[in-house]
């Protein structure tokens, strides 16, 4: 009759920033604090400050409200701080909501980080039975998944050597491969697939799509926009404690990655008076398009983008060059490009509406979001006649397709760029250097 | 669509019940229940740390569980050298070493499980701060733990008994209940202590000392003889002396009619677990945020 799964209403979480950051405090730290809180008071009463509380505490959620439906698999993003933990934290019952209310329908199973609670003294097996009545697994359910447990984190052999010898490979998949299997009716997952290592990670993100599709219901926080888009039809993007978007995953995704910005793979500007430029250029639009002309929010690694800039030249006999910049979600300059080879290049341009493009090759950009910045100047005198900072955003995706630079290695690969490079091999049967032998260099 | 759903959610389930259970979550406000029920049913979990407990505990160490008789056993040779052949301290009639050892194993225990208990929640801060489960079941699955070393180190008592060729009176079979006594009292403090050392990490370093101290308030190098009614049943208050003189009467059949003073002492520890629990409960929604 009632399919909710999670019902949250007007939850709230407020932390004192001075409790977060000290951690703890020492006896005699309260007791002058006592002792000094009436003064305190008054100085800040007599500074007109309405109230001390309010400078020490931050609300890491406000006024949370939403519902999950049973099997609905739902993504959590946001950025460092949004609340998207404490979220977590909250409904796993870790810690107390300040205000609010929430309810939970089922027996709830949280994973905040794998492998909390093993001991590197205890082995392999002894490690999977307490590992798993911490995650609130019965002994019995235990003892029923233990070989699968074992094979699926591979570790057959040394199942009872203890974990202090493991290496860190092992050891992560060992706590992965007990989390896998907790089967709760929800599931609670903050960020677990960001560590570890290698090929296992395709297998963890193939364990969480199978936990999608048994019908059970998953809040999943995650900073990796990719996966959030391949394992939830819904996403949730919370900012500052609220939320800020809810809604299909790829839009709330596409809202995120030029979140504070208001930016979207497309953007216009109709009125040409409240357009970005002078009186002799101004940007009317800037558009993300596909190879084949679709305005997208999400690219295929594999595939070209072209980046869009029209604006209308206002007052002849400019030189005028369109460029860009194009910057990853860290900030980081991935490139600066601008039109060197069009006919226009060099030549004076008559008032009128242009549209540059840009195409930016397929197997260039890494995976993640990229914002475009772009600019129409003249180089000689350099005038920027415009500089629109985050125009556009777009983000790369890179599914286990196998025939990008990944290849089949499901993990976080870092770097800017993700070029797609010709690889050789040279090969000799009998194990000597085969450059050495060519060249006729001997190494000793 | 509903039911669709519904049928794979009971595959899914592992509840036994055809209920799904509903957890509802606020803001909880002054004194709270102690939620015994929830306690229950993590028991597997209180089992599993405990197993944890004693497995670990020796681990890298040459002497291992020797360490359980090595504390008591020296401490009694101390205590017998110096204030039973030197002071001369009386001891009921009883040849001093058995006299001060009887009383040093329950001690040793209690000071052990108070110990342990106390840095239970700061010893387990990643636990805490990442998965749920009752916080009671930490300081209650370090007491547990420290049974295992109480019972070497009574073995090693009834084999000094049988050395000194004393028998246990009938009385023996209150034993049990004199080591629960030790059990509860260990817990209540370790209760009040575990969650104040959350907040304020001094509870560390001030608990070894007032174990010291509480070892020369309980009559372990001296018979509680010495004192006179009433003030014995006000001394009674430290329900380690219940537990000491139990012990004794129990063990030695030392004939100090220890019943007032027994029930004193339990009155007293159950005073301290039921304050402990409540005053635990009412912090515990706080060590997630601060450990």
């Amino acid at each position: 009759m009632d399919d909710v799964a999670i019902r949250v209403e007007d939850l709230s979480k407020l932390y004192r920033i001075g409790g977060k950051q000290e951690r703890y405090k020492t006896l005699r730290d309260t007791l002058t604090d006592v002792a000094a809180a009436p003064f305190r008071r008054l100085s800040s009463v007599i500074r007109g400050q309405s109230s001390a509380v309010s400078n020490e505490t931050i609300w890491a959620l406000k006024d949370i409200s939403f519902e999950v439906r049973r099997g609905e698999v739902v993504g959590i993003i946001g950025r460092n701080g949004a609340g998207k933990t404490t979220l977590l934290k909250i409904l796993s019952r870790i810690t107390e909501p300040t205000e609010g209310y929430a309810e939970i329908h089922g027996r709830v199973g949280s994973l905040l980080e794998v492998g909390t609670g093993f001991h590197p003294e205890l082995t392999g097996r002894e490690n999977i039975y307490l590992n798993g009545a911490i995650l609130g697994m019965k002994k019995t359910e235990i003892e029923h998944k233990f070989d699968e447990i074992v094979a699926f984190a591979g570790v057959e052999k040394f199942i009872d050597t203890p974990v202090k010898h493991y290496s860190s490979g092992m050891y992560v998949r060992l706590a992965f491969a007990v989390a896998a299997h907790l089967e709760p009716e929800i599931l609670l997952v903050d960020e677990v697939l960001a560590v570890g290592d290698a090929s296992f990670q395709k297998k963890c993100l193939n364990k969480m799509q199978d936990v999608g599709q048994e019908g059970r219901t998953v809040l999943f926080v995650s900073h990796n926009m990719p996966a959030i888009t391949r394992l939830c039809q819904r996403t949730i993007l919370l900012d500052e404690g609220k939320v800020l978007r809810d809604g299909p995953s790829h839009q709330v995704v596409s809202v995120y990655l030029g979140s504070g910005l208001g930016t979207t793979a497309a953007r216009e500007w109709p009125d040409l008076s409240k357009a970005p430029g002078n009186d002799i250029v101004r940007l009317r639009a800037v558009r993300v398009r596909t190879e084949d002309g679709r305005v997208i929010e999400a690219v295929d690694i594999r595939k070209p983008v072209r980046i869009e800039i029209e604006f209308d030249v206002l007052k002849s006999g400019f030189v005028l060059v369109p460029n860009f910049f194009c910057h990853n979600e860290e900030g980081v300059i991935v490139f600066g490009a601008s039109d060197h080879d069009s006919e226009w290049r060099r030549r004076p341009r008559p008032t009128g509406r242009f549209i540059s493009t840009a195409w930016i090759p397929g197997n260039l950009l890494s995976e993640g979001s990229f914002i475009i910045s772009p600019a129409v100047s003249t180089m000689d005198p350099v005038i920027v006649h415009f500089y629109e900072r985050d125009a556009v955003a777009f983000q790369v995706i890179d599914g286990l397709h196998g025939d990008s630079a990944r290849g089949d290695y499901a993990g976080h690969i870092p770097g800017v760029v993700r070029p797609l490079l010709r690889w050789t091999t040279q090969f000799n049967p009998n194990g000597q250097g085969i450059s050495a032998i060519s060249t006729g260099v001997t190494i000793s | 669509m509903t039911t669709v759903q519904a049928e794979i959610t009971s595959q899914v389930g592992v509840s036994s019940s055809s209920k799904t259970p509903v957890t509802i979550i606020h803001p909880s406000r002054g004194w709270i229940s102690l939620n015994l029920r929830d306690l229950w049913e993590y028991r597997e979990l209180l089992y599993f740390l405990t197993w944890r407990d004693i497995k670990v505990r020796y681990k890298q160490t040459v002497l291992g569980a020797a360490w359980a008789i090595i504390q008591p056993f020296f401490t009694m040779v101390v205590f017998s050298l110096f204030f039973g052949q030197l002071a001369k301290v009386p001891s009921d009639g009883i040849p001093y070493p058995i006299f001060s050892y009887a009383a040093l194993v329950p001690w040793t225990f209690f000071a052990n499980g108070l110990n342990q208990s106390s840095n239970s929640l700061v010893g387990s801060a990643n636990l805490i701060a990442k998965v749920y489960f009752p916080r009671l079941v930490m300081p209650l699955s370090a007491v547990i733990s420290s049974v295992v070393d109480f019972v070497l180190a009574f073995a090693v008592l009834l084999g000094m008994m049988a050395f000194y060729g004393l028998w246990p009176t009938s009385a023996v079979i209150w034993l049990p209940l004199l080591l629960l006594l030790a059990l509860v009292t260990a817990l209540g403090v370790g209760l009040w202590l575990s969650a104040m050392n959350v907040q304020f990490r001094d509870v560390r370093y001030a608990v070894p000392f007032l174990i010291q101290f509480w070892m020369f308030a309980t009559p372990i190098a001296y018979p509680s003889s010495l004192l006179s009614q009433p003030w014995r049943t006000i001394y009674a208050l430290n329900p380690m002396v219940g537990v000491v003189e139990g012990f004794r009467w129990a063990l030695l059949g030392i004939q100090t009619s220890p019943g007032p003073v027994i029930i004193v002492s339990a009155l007293a520890a159950l005073a301290t677990l039921v304050s402990g629990a409540f005053y635990f409960r009412r912090m515990e929604k706080t060590f997630a945020d601060i450990v």
